[in-house]
């Protein structure tokens, strides 16, 4: 609680003068259900740019970059080579808390919005997304034509998972802005979270921060958990299942 | 219609998968055979990774080998005791098979080691299996007597036992490595090993036929019963939603395969059983073979960091 209250005034006090704009933001729908029907879905994401009495009056043209990432995971990426004449898995890469969903948004293409500097620093593009790598003990990203990071990425986008976007958002008015966030049917299950990033005249100018999460219910739900948890009684269920099937087979079709 | 797999984590049309669990079922009643070789390369095929379809099969089978052994036993067509010794084996192996499964699972040579079974055992057992059956073939149509069984060197292995419903003398030695074997490529290769199991038990342990396809059959639902609860516990990863809708597409199906199957001869249905293991066989070595499309994949550890 104080330390929300200290919070608070710490915005009060700096949130004004750090930043001339503020960010307005809302997604259409803050829990995606994974129902048996489920089969991809998009959100939308909407909001307006606020400006206030220090916005600078030549300040008109804005420019937006919105990052999507789903839940973090660890994930190995495997090359094949050809050895004794078939192809097999050989070298390998382990990337660590990488978001198993990443999308970037924006308005125009990346390199127009801002210097490769300053892309750099915040992300701008899946290129200058951090993706940690272990490599030999040491944990690091590596430069983006780094053969197992490209193909990573590749995998990924082919996938739905990864994307970008440099003409996603949209502007219905200088200030209001909205984009659309599609999810694939193959969505990775968990809290999502959504940066929208504020640029003008290449500076970075402020962002702000929202979240969604998606979420199996009901049967789906039941059934996840109970496989996990309670391995040995969803494996006696399954295999009572499997014996109840074949008997009622044998019943039905029985000729004498 | 699509439905959401809560265990693959993706969406398929039930359509598809009944008919791919009927048209399996089909095959496999035909041939008095669990099908799983079939099944699950069909299951990688439409995207589902190959742990979860391996795991998914096993209970598959079970249901598909149950209604099958149901009703071989009401024609006395199963042997109880060579069945339990084949258990004693099968038990051992398909435990072997779930935890060598685990441990290639975590070196990244799962896929690997499945490609490579398949080629191997598909490919021998389907020449052997195509080559007698045309051999058999040409015999009937020349006119020539069957040659005579003759004993093996099987025959003189010690811990002999009787097998009254089988009516032979029979080490138990052969019969619980046959059980091992059976069960270890089973758990591995997510097939219920029928297809090897008849012809070895047929050609090597001299075997009558009137017993042989019920007796591999109660061998066939033990291991993969077994092998559907090992994998559960351990690995997590038996869709039963989508084990569910094949067991329904493949007992259907396996009902309509059986009357087929009985109207071909013993000898046809060899050469077709022989050409359809080849095919599948070849099928996996071509794709060991040849450069794939992308080098790389991408395997998801989950959260724990």
């Amino acid at each position: 609680m104080r330390r929300a209250a200290l919070a608070l005034l710490f915005v009060l006090l700096l949130g004004p003068a750090a930043q001339a704009e503020r960010l307005i933001v809302s997604v259409s729908n803050h829990r995606v259900t994974v129902t048996p029907n489920y089969s991809g879905e998009e959100l939308v994401l909407f909001g307006s740019v606020e400006k206030d009495a220090t916005t600078p009056a030549d300040r008109n043209a804005y420019d937006l970059v919105v990052t999507v990432m789903g839940p973090r995971a660890d994930m190995v990426t495997r090359r094949k080579e050809r050895t004794f004449g078939i192809w097999i898995n050989t070298d390998y890469r382990q990337f660590l808390q990488v978001p198993s969903y990443l999308a970037l948004f924006a308005n125009r293409p990346f390199e127009a919005i801002t210097s490769p500097e300053i892309a750099r620093r915040q992300q701008i593009g899946l290129n200058n997304v951090l993706l940690t790598q272990r490599v030999s003990g040491d944990f690091a990203d590596v430069v983006p034509n780094d053969a197992f990071r490209s193909g990573f990425i590749r995998l990924r986008t082919q996938r739905g998972l990864y994307r970008e976007d440099g003409s996603a958002v949209t502007f219905l008015t200088p200030t209001l802005f909205r984009t659309g966030i599609p999810l694939p049917a193959e969505v990775p299950i968990g809290t999502y979270e959504v940066e929208i990033k504020l640029f003008a005249n290449g500076a970075f100018i402020g962002k702000t921060e929202t979240a969604f999460e998606i979420v199996k219910v009901g049967f789906e739900q039941f059934v996840a958990t109970t496989a996990r948890q309670n391995g040995l009684i969803y494996g006696l269920v399954t295999a009572a299942m499997a014996l109840m099937t074949g008997w009622m087979a044998s019943i039905v079709f029985r000729k004498d | 219609m699509q439905l959401y797999l809560p265990i693959a984590d993706l969406p398929v049309n039930v359509f598809l998968v009944l008919a791919m669990g009927a048209a399996v079922g089909f095959v496999s009643g035909m041939f008095g055979i669990g099908g799983g070789f079939l099944m699950t390369p069909l299951l990688i095929f439409i995207g589902i990774t190959p742990a979860v379809a391996v795991a998914s099969v096993a209970s598959h089978i079970a249901a598909s080998s149950f209604s099958g052994a149901l009703s071989y036993w009401r024609r006395r067509a199963i042997d109880p005791s060579l069945a339990s010794v084949l258990l004693c084996g099968g038990v051992t192996g398909t435990a072997l098979g779930v935890w060598t499964f685990t441990q290639l699972r975590a070196l990244g040579q799962l896929d690997l080691m499945i490609a490579l079974s398949y080629v191997v055992l598909l490919t021998t057992v389907g020449s052997l299996m195509f080559s007698e059956g045309l051999r058999a073939l040409m015999r009937t149509r020349r006119g020539a007597v069957p040659p005579r069984r003759t004993h093996n060197w099987i025959h003189g292995l010690p811990l002999k036992m009787r097998f009254k419903r089988s009516k032979i003398y029979l080490s138990v030695i052969p019969v619980v490595v046959v059980g091992i074997v059976i069960g270890f490529i089973g758990a591995i290769m997510g097939i219920g090993g029928g297809f090897i199991l008849v012809p070895i038990m047929i050609y090597l342990l001299r075997v009558p036929t009137s017993t042989v396809i019920g007796t591999s059959m109660v061998l066939t639902l033990v291991t993969m019963l077994f092998a559907t609860m090992l994998h559960a516990v351990t690995n997590h990863l038996v869709d039963a939603v989508l084990a569910l809708i094949l067991m329904v597409g493949g007992v259907t199906g396996a009902q309509f395969g059986a009357r087929a199957g009985q109207k071909i001869r013993g000898e046809q249905l060899r050469l077709l059983l022989g050409l359809l293991i080849l095919s599948v066989g070849i099928r996996f070595a071509i794709e060991l073979v040849i450069r794939p499309a992308d080098l790389f994949t991408i395997r998801d550890l989950g959260a724990s960091g």
